[in-house]
């Protein structure tokens, strides 16, 4: 187990060295920073200066090994656009993303599997029908489209909802949270649902296929065979057949969840790390997109190992390949 | 038969509706099995063995369902118990193993997981208490060093081990009936016979009767005590086992015993029953074996043969039918 943490763990320096390369490359061809730094005036010898200050004369072996040791210490440089520190911005943003994220992931874990398992169980039921019909309507309305759909029917018509923002946010030693007020978590409802739709029908339509999978097998068929309860058959031994693919879509789902948050905080204005991120790309501000870009490729990386890890926790199999040769008969 | 049978099959019709009409999997079949008592039931594939097995069990696979009959256990019927009741007898009072042990058991869960699941699913034994019951069994089946492989995962253990696993679980509770469909068909020969003698050994030192579904007529003639050849859904003829493999009476039970090779005569060429059994769709009027048989007359053509006491055997054949023989 070690010894593949260990593995894994290399993998993701490599993951991550390769995304820092695409990050400094950036740098390089979206045009010299020095132009975007100085007035008309400067002159060329000004100019020169500064390239020499900022490094940009050094090999770029120098540079890059300087953008990586600053990259591990979360110094991102600092943003064109507002002067600041990038690190520090995306600090104050991140909570926001997160907690959307997690909320949103939690909320079609939730529902979805539930839902995948009532349908694969009660395949010709009528509320399977409608959660399959429903579900299509889920994967193939756009996100932008259902956030607008709900903000209409519940901010505008019904007014129970805010359109927009994270409502109160509670300061946790540098963390702001909305999930402490009411406000704040009346504010993450339909932002979470928008974004969480789309995962929720995957995971239920991936859980409902691998529910019909199992429930043909052996095991299954010999579990009934010596009289378990119908619970124990249908969540002990299949659903928890199940769960392999479920964590791979899941943890996947995950980093998609984070990384396309755009859309989402877009929409409701939420004031996270993708919406910092739409605005980077229009100001062409470097620093920042390659400061979400690593973060991103980071937490696409630890999600991963984090899946990889709990793959070992469900599966026996993947344990112990050392004692598999001792039964014999 | 001495006393009560243990179970009782009587006139079962195993129906499966399909988009092309009702097709019948198993038509019309009686028997009874006594307590302790090994019975086989030998046919091709698709003549209906397992299909009985499953009914009896109540696990038909939907659509499968039993449109007619009864199924009686210590003369309790059981066929239209509700699910709950049901369940309570599987494992409980009727036991099950399946064809492929690689398969039956489920990789995510320790053997003793398994075994302590089921035993106090139908006992009120404690964790610790059921837990030592599961070593006590896994040293029952012979399975070396149990205390260790107790806890060992399907997936450590080889097929042979794992169908004695199988076994273990099937054993747990002490049912007074094992249903065992196929249980050899997927080991290798070697492990086969060592199998079938634990099977017989345990069933013998705990009074279970067998229900032996196989393919494999000589595992019939080391173990049953009766046996049921099955025919189209069918039973072509049942008796005690040596009648049946000395004295075959149905033509069919004849032309299996000649497809068997045998070490005395190792000369001639072994015979084989022509043609293949037929297809739910398309079983024939009269006697469902009348494509293959050598030795057809009008009335196996017309009507279909009912089950007759020839001797100790019931065969279902018209050359073995009284008035016929007399007339």
């Amino acid at each position: 187990m070690l010894a593949f943490i260990i593995r894994r763990m290399i993998q993701s320096v490599v993951v991550m060295f390769f995304v820092a390369l695409l990050a400094f490359a950036m740098f390089r061809f979206v045009g010299d920073p020095v132009h975007q730094m100085v007035g008309i005036e400067t002159s060329l010898e000004e100019r020169e200066e500064l390239r020499v200050k900022l490094g940009l004369r050094d090999p770029i072996i120098v540079q890059f090994g300087r953008f990586v040791g600053n990259a591990a210490t979360l110094d991102f440089g600092i943003s064109y656009q507002h002067q600041r520190p990038v690190s520090e911005m995306i600090k104050e943003r991140m909570p926001a993303t997160l907690e959307l994220s997690l909320i949103s992931a939690l909320f079609s874990l939730l529902v979805g599997v539930p839902m995948g398992v009532y349908t694969g169980l009660h395949r010709q039921g009528v509320l399977s029908k409608v959660f399959m019909t429903a579900s299509l309507i889920g994967i193939s309305l756009p996100t932008f489209l259902i956030g607008i759909l709900l903000i209409y029917v519940f901010a505008v018509i019904l007014g129970w909802l805010p359109s927009f923002g994270r409502g109160v946010v509670v300061d946790l030693g540098g963390w702001r949270t909305g999930l402490l007020t009411t406000e704040g978590l009346k504010a993450l409802i339909m932002p979470a649902i928008t974004l969480g739709l789309f995962q929720l029908t995957l995971i239920m339509r991936l859980v409902r296929a691998e529910m019909l999978e199992v429930l043909r097998t052996d095991y299954i068929k010999f579990a009934r065979a010596r009289g378990l309860t119908n619970r124990a058959v249908n969540f002990g031994h299949a659903l928890k057949n199940t769960l392999v693919p479920v964590i791979t879509i899941t943890g996947l789902q995950l980093g998609s969840i984070i990384a396309f948050a755009i859309i989402t905080e877009t929409v409701f204005q939420w004031p996270g790390m993708g919406l910092m991120f739409l605005q980077a790309i229009q100001n062409v501000d470097i620093p920042i997109m390659a400061a979400y870009l690593i973060m991103i490729a980071f937490f696409f990386v630890a999600i991963n190992l984090v899946v990889d890890m709990l793959y070992y926790v469900v599966d026996p199999r993947l344990r112990v390949d050392a004692s598999k040769a001792h039964g014999h008969g | 038969m001495a006393g009560n049978p243990l179970l009782e099959v009587r006139n079962l019709r195993v129906e499966f509706p399909t988009r092309r009409g009702i097709l019948t999997a198993v038509d019309d079949i009686s028997l009874h099995i006594d307590p302790g008592e090994v019975l086989g039931v030998v046919g091709e594939s698709g003549a209906g063995k397992s299909m009985t097995g499953a009914a009896i069990i109540g696990l038909l696979e939907p659509p499968g369902r039993i449109a007619d009959g009864e199924i009686l256990l210590e003369g309790r019927r059981i066929d239209n118990l509700p699910y709950e009741q049901m369940r309570r007898i599987r494992g409980r009072e009727i036991g099950a193993i399946f064809q492929d042990p690689l398969t039956s058991l489920n990789p995510l869960y320790s053997v003793g997981e398994q075994l302590v699941e089921t035993i106090q699913t139908h006992t009120d034994m404690s964790h610790s208490q059921a837990l030592a019951r599961a070593i006590e069994l896994l040293a029952e089946v012979g399975i070396p060093a149990p205390e260790r492989r107790v806890e060992h995962y399907p997936h450590q253990f080889s097929g042979g081990m794992r169908q004695r696993v199988v076994i273990a679980l099937a054993l747990c509770v002490n049912p007074k009936l094992i249903i065992a469909d196929e249980p050899t068909t997927a080991l290798d020969v070697s492990i086969q016979a060592q199998i079938i003698a634990l099977l017989k050994r345990l069933c013998r030192e705990h009074g279970t009767a067998v229900m032996l579904v196989t393919h494999d007529m000589g595992v019939i003639a080391e173990t049953a005590d009766r046996v049921a050849v099955m025919y189209a859904g069918r039973i072509a003829e049942i008796g005690p086992v040596r009648q049946v493999i000395q004295n075959p009476k149905h033509p069919y039970t004849v032309g299996l015993m000649g497809s068997i090779p045998s070490i005395d005569q190792g000369d001639g060429r072994l015979t084989q029953i022509e043609g293949a059994m037929p297809r739910l769709t398309a079983i024939p009027q009269g006697c469902a074996f009348n494509p293959r048989c050598t030795l057809t007359m009008d009335r196996c053509f017309r009507e279909r043969p009912d089950l007759v006491q020839v001797e100790e055997t019931r065969v279902s054949c018209w050359h073995h039918d009284k008035e016929l023989a007399h007339a």
